[in-house]
């Protein structure tokens, strides 16, 4: 039966049909559906699991297709870089069964710390990637990529950007699931153990076998060409293909050419349907990959071509395509007027800006704010990380002076320490990053002696992508039971000099906690264990009394999007409020209702 | 049929539900339907939106400029915002309640959504909805986004039969909730009904 699902419940049945073994990942926008719907459809004999970080689940999946299994692992961008080390051995051991690396950029970035292009990747790793411009163009492409990486024994990457993951279609839902048999591993050292001789001998391998990829690739189904002939050409991937075709379906006598295979570049495709074009614009969100490779194409068989692109200035290097930037920039290229243009010309009035904030509730802002009063007026270091958490530097908080990857916030803390041993400085970190990249920057730290405060934002859940369980939640995608892992057991097990565990929305034991652990040199933590409020939903709510002088303070200096102000008077919006009572904490004349109860 | 419909908010106000009720609709009367959603960190107080294209000829998963048959607007700034997709002639739905964001709170710029309202009123083709009133009348503010799809539909620009959208919103609505949100769909469906017979 046809069902409507996102890009990324696409992937995930176009795997279940392609009897997909194995499937790991680690949450991270635009990827994350693609394991939650694979736990939705039926799927008994599929080992699925949220990996504790990138590096994990592909090492996991490697195995899996070492045996012959299907494998399919999930990630964003930026988690590739987390999983880069096996990937790039793997480019050169190879698998037997599927294996399929799914790595989904965000041109943006709208949720990313980069603009990074996967397509890169797998040129850097040398083996092959696919590029779907839709859903249902993803869920048949999926099959394709795991087809593909047991024709050639390679790993292969599957790169859907944040339009096609989170882009809805009706797509034919598989109503049973077969895994796909498979033989088990047999032993092979010569095969199996990365060695320099066994590396010096697969990259020429490699090598020749990509240019035989490549040959395949130029009879790939979804490398089209359409429209034309004519002189001037467009050549798009991805989404951008789609944004094309919208402006030149009313224009057919424009050539399109569409790679949905970056790499290997299906050269003999490319140059048969060049065949008359003299100019070429490329369309494609994040880096000009396809653009250089026509680039070289033209030098190497002497093209009469003009290439133009984002190296050429013509399309933007940065941020995402859309329908109409591409039919603004048809237009230009092929001097037609009539354009998909706004009929609104009236000057709107200033839009408020409307940056995204910790939710109402959230304990995150009671433990910014204790650490913010608990050490106010000393030189503080605040390194943050990577979660829902990162919004601690929105204003008023401002809490968050550094910010870079997963588990950076750890170990940048300690660079402070070391060339500042004045300063306090302070670590803020998720427990499901914690558990991802942050408990080898705690060794680190106790190891080379620094003196830092590690703040673990513990709200029992991986809240920023959508609530995924981790090894401190206990259950996990098998739906078993395996147990909660201590985040306070393990840094005992490390050797902390401190460690505290307090209720963040308990704002004078929390200020308390950190003026302790400041005071004290070495490594101490604090957890502070509070539940997503998205979670554990609750009915309390905090109310205004006539006691209220307007002073404002509460709006001042928490920021929370439930108090506002209605004529003048400070308000709280009871649809938002969660009754966390760290309002009342903050207001000077107690005049924020009672004990939080309705 | 044709018909982009776009759909905006702010994060939290229930505009997913209401995007996917109106496409399992239109698919469920044999249409090919696309949708595509903000997710993720915009979802935290941020600008939300859906944009959903039911036809065979929309490729983009975005509805382009000046194409948008209809906006559903959750907040009034936020359609302001939208605006430019809004297509000559098309419908705007607007909830006249506005939401504050941190920013105007910190700097009591008295945001209030009025001259958005007005510069709505003035330019566009408009049904206003006083979202906090009617959600009273319901019990909770959660019923703003099915209220909202009420008023679409009884404006008579979706396209979509009455029937139909009443039996998706009861799929995919918690059972407890489901008369509520009946209910709901049916007091917007006689004010967006009222409005589009009051403009012809």
């Amino acid at each position: 039966m046809k069902e409507y699902v996102m890009g990324n419940g696409a992937i995930a049945l176009g795997a279940l049909k392609a009897g997909v073994n194995v499937a790991c990942g680690y949450p991270g926008t635009p990827s994350s559906e693609i394991i939650e719907t694979l736990a939705k459809y039926p799927h008994e004999g599929l080992h699925l699991e949220w990996s504790v970080n990138e590096k994990a689940a592909l090492e996991v999946a490697a195995a899996a297709a070492y045996s012959g299994a299907r494998a399919l692992v999930t990630m964003k961008q930026v988690g590739l870089n987390v999983a880069s080390d096996p990937l790039m051995s793997l480019a050169y051991v190879g698998v037997e069964g599927g294996l399929v690396v799914v790595s989904a950029d965000d041109p943006g970035p709208i949720s990313s710390q980069t603009e990074q292009d996967t397509r890169r990747f797998a040129d850097f790793a040398r083996i092959p990637v696919f590029d779907p411009s839709s859903p249902e163009e993803a869920f048949e492409m999926i099959g394709d990529a795991f087809a593909y990486s047991e024709k050639y024994k390679t790993p292969v990457i599957f790169r859907p950007t944040t339009r096609v993951d989170h882009g809805y279609a009706a797509i034919e839902a598989p109503d049973s699931y077969t895994p796909k048999a498979y033989e088990g591993f047999r032993k092979d050292a010569g095969r199996f153990v990365i060695f320099p001789r066994l590396s010096y001998r697969n990259h020429g391998m490699m090598e020749e076998r990509n240019v035989k990829i490549g040959e395949d690739f130029s009879a790939y189904r979804f490398n089209t060409a359409e429209g034309g002939p004519s002189e001037k050409a467009v050549l798009a991937s991805g989404v951008s293909y789609k944004y094309a075709k919208e402006f030149l379906k009313d224009h057919p006598g424009v050539k399109l050419i569409r790679i949905a295979t970056a790499y290997p570049f299906p050269e003999s495709f490319t140059l048969k349907e060049l065949a008359g074009v003299k100019e070429i614009l490329c369309f494609e969100e994040l880096s000009p990959y396809l653009e250089e490779q026509l680039l070289k194409l033209s030098g190497k068989h002497h093209l009469p071509l003009t290439v133009s692109g984002k190296l050429t200035g013509h399309v933007p290097h940065m941020g995402e395509l859309s329908a109409d930037s591409i039919a603004l920039l048809l237009k230009k290229y092929l001097g037609i007027d009539d354009v998909l243009e706004s009929k609104q010309t009236a000057t709107p009035p200033q839009l408020p800006v409307r940056p995204p904030v910790l939710c109402a509730g959230c304990p995150h802002r009671a433990s910014f704010y204790a650490v913010k009063k608990a050490m106010a007026g000393q030189k503080t270091y605040y390194c943050g990380d990577i979660g829902c958490y990162t919004l601690g530097n929105s204003m008023p908080l401002d809490m968050v002076d550094t910010c870079l990857c997963m588990g950076a916030g750890v170990t940048m803390a300690q660079g402070f320490s070391h060339v500042d041993g004045e300063g306090k400085a302070f670590a803020f970190i998720g427990d499901s990053t914690f558990f991802a990249s942050g408990i080898t920057g705690v060794v680190n730290a106790v190891f080379n002696e620094a003196d830092i405060t590690i703040c673990i934002l513990d709200n029992s859940t991986t809240a920023m992508t959508g609530h995924q369980p981790h090894p401190g939640t206990g259950i996990n995608m098998m739906g078993h039971d395996a147990g909660k892992i201590s985040i306070e057991k393990i840094l005992s097990g490390i050797g902390l000099k401190k460690i505290v565990t307090v209720d963040p929305l308990k704002l004078d034991e929390a200020m308390q906690a950190v003026r302790e652990c400041a005071d004290i040199r070495g490594v101490k933590a604090i957890i502070f264990k509070s539940p997503c409020i998205a979670i554990e939903k609750s009915s309390k709510k905090c109310t205004i009394t006539n006691a209220c002088i307007n002073c404002k303070k509460c709006i001042r200096e928490t920021g929370c999007p439930a108090l506002t102000t209605a004529e003048g008077k400070v308000t709280i919006d009871a649809s938002l409020c969660t009754g966390c009572g760290l309002c009342r904490q903050v207001c000077p004349v107690n005049a924020i209702g009672g004990d939080g109860d309705e | 049929m044709n018909k982009d419909i776009l759909i905006c908010g702010v994060g939290g106000q229930g505009t997913v539900l209401a995007s996917r009720i109106i496409a399992a609709s239109a698919m469920a009367e044999g249409h090919v339907v696309h949708s595509a959603e903000t997710i993720g960190m915009a979802q935290r107080g941020g600008p939300v939106t859906s944009h959903v294209r039911i036809g065979e000829d929309a490729h983009s998963p975005l509805i382009p400029v000046g194409k948008a048959d209809i906006i559903i607007g959750f907040e009034p700034s936020e359609v302001v915002r939208n605006l430019p997709y809004l297509a000559e002639g098309g419908l705007a739905i607007v909830n006249t309640t506005a939401i504050k964001p941190v920013t105007a709170s910190l700097t009591d710029s008295g945001y209030d959504g009025s001259e958005m309202l007005d510069h709505l009123e003035k330019n566009v083709s408009c049904i206003f909805a006083d979202g906090d009133k009617e959600c009273q009348k319901l019990g909770s503010v959660k019923f703003l986004n099915i209220l909202l799809l009420g008023i679409a539909a009884g404006s008579g620009r979706l396209g979509i039969n009455r029937e139909t959208m009443e039996s998706e919103i009861e799929k995919r609505v918690p059972p407890k909730f489901r008369e509520a949100n009946l209910q709901a769909f049916s007091q917007g469906y006689e004010i967006g009904k009222t409005n589009e017979e009051d403009k012809s």
